[in-house]
C-alpha cells in the first residue's frame, strides 16, 4: 500500500494528468451549461496530450533539435520526438473539433435563445 | 538535492485549471483556460518539446481562446443555473474507482524522466540517429513531421478544412 503511494508520487506528471481528466470529465457529464461542458472536454483532450508528451521526457536530455550536423548522434542527449509529432496533430485537430462544437453552441442559441441543456430539452418538447 | 522544478509548474496547472471549472462567471472561465493553455505550455518547453510549446501557445491559447470568446460574445455570458441538483449516485460511484483504478496502474508506468523507458529504446533512437542522413533538417520533430509522416500531415489540413466547412455552414444567415 505504502509502495503504491510511493509510486504515485514518483510520477507527478501521471497524477496530474489523472486529476485534470476525471475532473474535466466529471464536468462534461454534470454541469447544464453546454459552453463548460467544452470546457471539461478541452481540459480532458489537453491532459491526454500532456500526459503523452511527458512520457517522452527523458533526464539529462535536451530538445530534439540536432547540436551538430557532422558529428554521430547520441539518442541519450536528445528526447523522444516522436510523440511530439503525434500531439502536435492532436492539438490542432483537438482545437478544430472544439471550435465546431462551439458552431453548434451559437447555432443552438440563436434558435432556443439559451445555453441550457434542460431549458433546451424543455423547448424540445 | 536538485530542486525539481516542475512541481510548482504542475501545481499552476491545476490551480487554474481548478478555477476555469470553478469560477460561475462563463466569461472568467475562458479567461482562466487560456492562462491554462499557457502554463501548459510552459511545461512543455520545460520537458523539451518546444515545437508543442509553440503549437500549444499559438492554437490553444490563442486561438481556442478566441474561440470561445466569440461564441460567449454571441451567446449569453453567464451560466445561468446557479443552484444545480446534486450529481447521481452512478457518477459519485464511478469517478472515484475510476481514479482509483487509473492511479493502480501508476506502479506499471516507466518513472517520469526515465531514459530506459520502453518509449524511448524502441524506435525513436533510430529516428534521431538516421534523420539527418535521410532528410539533412537538424529539428528532428520537423523532419519527422514533414518527411516521414507527411502524407498525414497532409490529411491533418483535410481534418481542419473540414472543421472550417462545418463552422460556417453552421453558422451562415438564413437568406431569403
Amino acid at each position: 500500500m505504502v509502495d503504491a503511494i510511493g509510486s504515485i508520487f514518483q510520477r507527478p506528471n501521471f497524477l496530474t494528468f489523472v486529476i485534470i481528466f476525471l475532473w474535466g470529465f466529471y464536468i462534461m457529464v454534470t454541469r447544464y451549461n453546454l459552453v463548460k461542458k467544452l470546457i471539461g472536454m478541452y481540459l480532458v483532450q489537453t491532459s491526454v496530450i500532456f500526459f503523452l508528451v511527458s512520457i517522452s521526457a527523458k533526464r539529462g536530455a535536451t530538445v530534439p533539435v540536432l547540436l551538430s550536423t557532422t558529428e554521430t548522434v547520441q539518442a541519450v542527449n536528445y528526447v523522444n520526438p516522436l510523440p511530439h509529432v503525434m500531439t502536435l496533430t492532436a492539438i490542432v485537430v483537438g482545437v478544430a473539433t472544439t471550435g465546431v462544437g462551439l458552431a453548434l453552441c451559437a447555432a443552438i442559441y440563436r434558435k432556443y435563445g439559451s445555453l441550457d441543456e434542460q431549458e433546451i430539452l424543455e423547448k424540445l418538447e | 538535492m536538485i530542486f525539481p522544478f516542475e512541481i510548482p509548474l504542475l501545481l499552476l496547472l491545476l490551480v487554474t485549471a481548478a478555477g476555469a471549472i470553478l469560477v460561475k462567471d462563463l466569461m472568467s472561465s475562458v479567461l482562466l483556460l487560456g492562462t491554462y493553455s499557457f502554463f501548459l505550455s510552459l511545461i512543455w518547453a520545460w520537458f523539451g518539446a518546444v515545437d508543442v510549446a509553440f503549437v500549444e501557445a499559438v492554437v490553444g491559447a490563442g486561438l481556442g481562446t478566441v474561440l470561445f470568446l466569440l461564441t460567449l460574445f454571441g451567446t449569453a455570458p453567464k451560466d445561468t443555473r446557479l443552484r444545480r441538483p446534486p450529481p447521481s449516485l452512478v457518477t459519485l460511484i464511478v469517478f472515484p474507482l475510476l481514479g482509483v483504478l487509473m492511479l493502480y496502474a501508476a506502479s506499471d508506468l516507466p518513472g517520469f524522466g526515465d531514459p530506459n523507458s520502453p518509449a524511448s529504446t524502441h524506435i525513436s533512437p533510430t529516428y534521431i540517429e538516421r534523420s539527418y542522413q535521410d532528410t539533412h533538417t537538424p529539428n528532428v520533430v520537423t523532419s519527422v513531421l514533414m518527411d516521414y509522416r507527411s502524407l498525414d500531415t497532409m490529411v491533418e489540413t483535410v481534418v481542419i478544412f473540414t472543421a472550417g466547412i462545418a463552422c460556417a455552414l453552421l453558422l451562415r444567415r438564413e437568406s431569403k
